[in-house]
């Protein structure tokens, strides 16, 4: 065998597998559109969307409740992650000794690696007590769920951030340093603003997990179909209404949690949009290219 | 050797095609296909899980979807086994055998620490629908009753629906578990809480109410004198095929038996099985 046919085979191959996890992807988005998609033509989209009313046993479908749940779960947990991994990150790339370092890294990629049912658990048995106790209510809350979010998503924004803190080149550092700066100050003005773009990034992926995560939110959040009243009142996510019922649905209200999935994947498709037009404005280059 | 290494592989890959093919077609018996409750397919995917150890050829599909399709796939007979976790109406019943494997009590829990141990059956009613709030209304002390439910669609959330709340709805703030444990765990956590579960899956993690002045126990249950209960039943149109015919001999025999208990379903002396 030739060399130059082996090139062009070993090619071929790799755009073969490149060109199937695409088709895959889009398998998948044009599954959920099609099984979705009798629940928006039967039942119509915007009643479907804007509906305030869950209650499948009487065909009626309304998600508007559990899009708020999500967008309220994802941004509790995100006001409460994202700066206290900031300040976790900037502390190890920059200020941790590295004996220190070498024994929260592992500790921290331990968290990553916990599975969500055990965070879930923890959520039900520790933390919606606590809520109920010091709050009111059943403790099943948005607050309760947005904790248990929030400790889920800290190892995804800790390491990507350190990893873009510590990609700043030490030159940065030294003419700070150099002009007399001390190194908060160089932390502050130069390295985080250096490293923002990759922290951004970290924060994305972060709100992500947020408002994908099933599981622990299930046990946590109380999964009652409403507009919350309060941060400690119960909500239903849009996965989690998903998760719920498909092991039972069938027809119009199988279609229907399909149709949730379309609204979710729309949800996101719309945060994304958000960040990206940010990052441009705030001319923020996220590596790999914008989101 | 690349071009030996790749020519091995494709050798391996054609017999396991060839291999995969050959068991496909010579998978040999019938499939036989059970549809139905959602209560009932845990025990029959465990029945049929203990029945591939002694019959690794059978292939049996336990599949959902309720009981109103259990019956009407086997009146179909579009599957070889429907199954329902309610009664059957005399209409229904035309052309099908009924196979009783037993009933499955819901058990009303509370908090352990929670001093009320009897509710009758419309004290309950009225705590779900939201008309009774607090425990010092039915003889406990001052407390906000935590109303905690199963899902739409779950068989638990259904039998519990049919015999306490009747045409009346549970309250729409009550909270929803997605699962029988998470029930438990959740009525754990709170003394104020209260669920229902499956008596299967009862433990002393909470306390089981009297209904009506009845504990649940197997022999309330089987008896009839524990009122929340329901019957697991298979059901067959006509005569079967040889492989169901097989799978059913076995479900009644004594293997089949003992995984029935295993799983907590209370053989009843009250009724007349009828086979």
């Amino acid at each position: 065998m030739t060399n130059s046919t082996e090139e062009t085979g070993i090619k071929s191959i790799l755009l073969i597998t490149a060109l199937f996890s695409i088709f895959v992807i889009f398998l998948i988005m044009a599954f959920i559109f099609v099984e979705g998609w009798p629940a928006f033509a039967d039942y119509g989209f915007f009643k479907f969307l804007l509906g305030l009313k869950w209650d499948p046993n009487n065909n009626i479908f309304g998600v508007f409740p559990m899009i708020v749940g999500s967008l309220y779960v994802t941004f509790f947990a995100l006001l409460l992650a994202v700066p206290l991994s900031l300040l976790c990150a900037i502390f190890m790339a920059e200020v941790a000794p590295n004996n220190i370092r070498k024994f929260l890294k592992p500790v921290i990629e331990t968290l990553a690696g916990i599975p969500s049912v055990v965070y879930g658990f923890f959520g039900l048995m520790v933390i919606v007590p606590r809520v109920r106790t010091t709050f009111g209510g059943t403790g099943f809350s948005i607050f309760a769920s947005g904790i248990i979010l929030a400790i889920m998503i800290l190892p995804t924004i800790i390491s990507v951030s350190q990893d873009s803190l510590k990609a700043v080149p030490n030159s940065y550092r030294e003419a700070s340093y150099g002009l007399g700066a001390t190194n908060w100050q160089t932390i502050r003005k130069i390295i985080f603003p250096a490293a923002l773009p990759g922290i951004v990034t970290g924060i994305i992926l972060g709100m992500g997990r947020a408002i994908g995560e099933t599981l622990a939110v299930i046990m946590v959040a109380g999964n009652v179909s409403q507009i919350p009243s309060s941060i400690f009142a119960p909500v239903r996510t849009l996965t989690s209404n998903i998760a719920l019922e498909m092991g039972y649905a069938t027809g119009l209200h199988y279609n229907a949690l399909f149709a949730t999935g379309v609204i979710l994947f729309i949800v996101i498709m719309i945060l994304l949009l958000i960040t990206n037009y940010v990052q441009r404005k705030y001319k923020m280059d996220v590596g790999g290219g914008t989101l | 050797m690349k071009g030996k290494t790749k020519k091995i592989i494709l050798i391996i890959v054609v017999i396991l095609v060839l291999l995969g093919a050959y068991y496909a077609i010579n998978g040999g018996s019938h499939k036989i296909e059970i549809v139905g409750s959602t209560s009932v397919q845990p025990v029959a995917e465990k029945l049929v899980e203990k029945y591939k150890v002694s019959h690794p050829n059978a292939q049996i599909n336990v599949q959902g979807g309720g009981s109103s399709v259990g019956i009407k796939s086997a009146q179909q007979g579009t599957a070889d086994i429907g199954t329902s976790s309610k009664e059957l109406k005399d209409n229904e019943k035309q052309g099908l055998t009924e196979i009783n494997l037993g009933q499955d009590g819901v058990v009303v829990a509370v908090n352990n620490k929670n001093s009320v141990s009897s509710l009758s059956k419309d004290q309950l009613k009225q705590i779900f629908q939201g008309k009774i709030t607090n425990w010092n209304q039915v003889g406990g002390s001052d407390g906000k009753i935590n109303v905690i439910r199963r899902e739409d669609g779950s068989g638990t959330l259904d039998v519990f629906q049919k015999l306490v709340m009747g045409d009346d709805k549970i309250k729409s703030d009550a909270v929803i578990q997605s699962s029988t444990e998470a029930v438990k765990q959740s009525v754990k956590q709170d003394p104020n809480a209260i669920g229902f579960i499956s008596y299967a899956h009862m433990s002393s993690d909470v306390k089981a109410l009297s209904i009506d002045g009845v504990a649940p126990s197997d022999d309330t249950i089987a008896d009839g004198s524990y009122a929340l209960q329901r019957p697991f039943l298979f059901l067959v149109k006509g005569t079967p095929n040889k492989d169901t015919q097989e799978f059913l001999d076995w479900v009644q025999g004594p293997e089949g038996q003992k995984v029935i208990k295993e799983e907590k379903i209370v053989k009843s002396n009250n009724k007349t099985s009828n086979k």
